[in-house]
């Protein structure tokens, strides 16, 4: 664990954000639903209890803005041999709009399409020459949730680029094959049967629009791939390592079907 | 150091009664489950939480102890990352001083300037 | 089925929470027993306290509660402290709260954990030494999508 400052956030920085956040997401919310009358996709966070959407809605009381907390500090602190921090190439964190919403992208440094963390650990290894943090490090899936937040609102944008629309194809085929010996695809219960119930909990559309998420199953943040590793051994598959190209490609494909759908990270979930 | 996360507001009128909030990281181990391994994971909890207030216009040194304004116990049937809301009658303008102490030697202080005017 | 809910906690399941007043329902002994060992003699009423549970809740991880109690929390009249039992977590205690004139308000907010279907009591002790209480009932269902 890395060692964390404490800090305070007073209500009239944070209170404000959060009232602004929101407003910027009702309107987006709004205006969304104007351009797509026929729009059927529905986020996670409409299939949740009144009280839990209060928790995400309130960045006073969102247990994921401990994390966010935590990147905005790491964000301006010199790491690795370059003694560099992200500021040191990027600005403020502000400058981080818009960018969130673009991955997966492909990445011509790693010739590969990549995710955030991804992103951030290619930063960390070619600019401040640091060891790159494992996959659910406390401390990248706080940066990660520190730069998704600076774009809450702004819709889900894949960038176009042939080597992004080969892993979503490949993303899309995963996402319907049946696997595991439950013998399950994710379409068979997130486009088939979503909206009704498996136990007591209601079957969201399966956009990926908060990531990192605070899931109040893991009592901690986590980052979208452990919730599709999650999915795959709850059908008794053999889930994906952290990293693999698959996970990547299903992100790809999640990030095109739920492209124009506000982000909302860091979200709450069940 | 854990993380946390406190809100009040920077200012209140004298005798209003104003919102505390306070989030703290910790994951309050119940002593009740089990590691993927099968091993018990051994309780490791938050217990006490208390928030004292010192008057004066200058931060609040560890020494001064303050009035006690509200205090919890916590159990393990407290939910992970601990959050608390309360309320405080501002009289004077001081230093609110928030305390976590728990198992394993946990232990984190935070103090937040209140100006009554 | 109490043994799968046993599991199921123990593995850190998906409850869903559903709660409803206790209105013609019996106290539980058990609450009425630590309800009693809190009051240390004084008078115990219900009233006066009102313990706010949301109806349906995604996960028995984390279940907002906010509890209020009718005070006008002056240094003639207050709140000393509001204890929270529940009746069948693997302990009773889940908190205990020490509040003051400085209060203002008598009101707490925190975030809970419960395991099962059960009683939940929130009582409050007044600076006379009589204790009010509020008993909920709730329900929880083991939902679907655990992690192991």
């Amino acid at each position: 664990m890395a060692t964390r400052a404490s800090h305070n956030a007073r209500r009239s920085t944070y209170g404000c954000l959060s009232v602004r956040t929101l407003i910027a997401l009702f309107v987006s919310l709004a205006l969304s639903s104007l351009a797509h009358a026929a729009d059927s996709r529905k986020s996670g966070f409409d299939f949740m209890q009144p009280s839990t959407q209060a928790t995400q809605l309130d960045d006073t009381q969102n247990p994921a803005m401990l994390w966010v907390k935590d990147g905005q500090l790491l964000w301006n602190k010199p790491d690795g041999s370059a003694a560099k921090s992200c500021a040191n190439c990027h600005g403020e964190i502000a400058r981080m709009r818009g960018v969130a919403p673009r991955y997966p992208a492909y990445s011509s440094a790693q010739k590969k399409v990549v995710n955030l963390s991804q992103q951030i650990s290619q930063c960390r290894i070619e600019q401040q020459r640091a060891t790159p943090w494992p996959f659910e490090h406390e401390s990248l899936l706080g940066l990660e949730a520190a730069i998704a937040k600076e774009s809450r609102a702004l819709p889900v944008k894949p960038p176009e680029h042939p080597l992004l629309v080969e892993a979503q194809k490949r993303g899309t085929t995963l996402f319907n094959q049946r696997i595991g010996q439950v013998d399950l695809s994710c379409r068979d219960c997130h486009d088939t049967l979503a909206g009704k119930k498996l136990g007591g909990n209601v079957i969201p559309q399966g956009h990926a629009t908060g990531y990192p998420i605070y899931r109040l199953e893991w009592q901690s943040v986590g980052s979208l791939q452990r919730r599709l590793r999650g999915c795959m051994t709850a059908v008794r598959a053999e889930p994906y390592a952290f990293g693999a190209s698959e996970l990547v490609d299903l992100e790809a494909y999640l990030a095109k079907r739920a492209a124009g759908m506000p982000l909302e990270a860091p979200a709450v979930r069940p | 150091m854990a993380r946390t996360l406190i809100t009040v507001p920077e200012t209140a009128k004298a005798g209003e009664i104003i919102e505390i909030k306070a989030l703290v990281q910790h994951p309050m181990e119940t002593g009740y489950r089990r590691s993927s391994d099968g091993d018990m994971l051994p309780r490791d909890l938050i217990r006490t939480f208390t928030c004292h207030f010192v008057v004066g216009p200058t931060a609040a040194s560890a020494a001064e102890a303050g009035e006690l304004v509200f205090a919890a116990t916590f159990h393990a049937a407290v939910a992970a990352n601990p959050y608390l809301s309360f309320n405080f009658r501002a009289t004077a303008s001081g230093t609110l001083v928030m305390v976590w102490n728990g198992d394993k030697g946990f232990a984190q202080r935070e103090t937040v300037n209140l100006r009554v005017s | 089925m109490k043994r799968r809910i046993f599991l199921a906690t123990s593995a850190g399941a998906v409850l869903s929470v559903l709660s409803r007043p206790v209105a013609a329902v019996a106290q539980s002994s058990v609450l009425t027993t630590l309800v009693n060992e809190y009051a240390a003699g004084g008078v115990v009423r219900e009233g006066r306290v009102k313990f706010d549970i949301a109806r349906l809740v995604d996960n028995g991880n984390s279940v907002p509660i906010e509890v209020t109690v009718d005070s006008p929390m002056t240094r003639q009249q207050h709140v000393v402290g509001i204890k929270i039992f529940n009746e069948k977590n693997p302990q009773n205690d889940v908190a205990q709260f020490t509040l003051s004139p400085q209060s203002g308000r008598a009101r707490v907010a925190t975030r809970i954990r419960l395991a099962a279907t059960q009683q939940l009591v929130a009582v409050a002790k007044m600076n006379d030494g009589s204790c009010w209480t509020h008993t909920v009932e709730v329900l929880v269902t083991i939902a679907s999508c655990v992690e192991e």
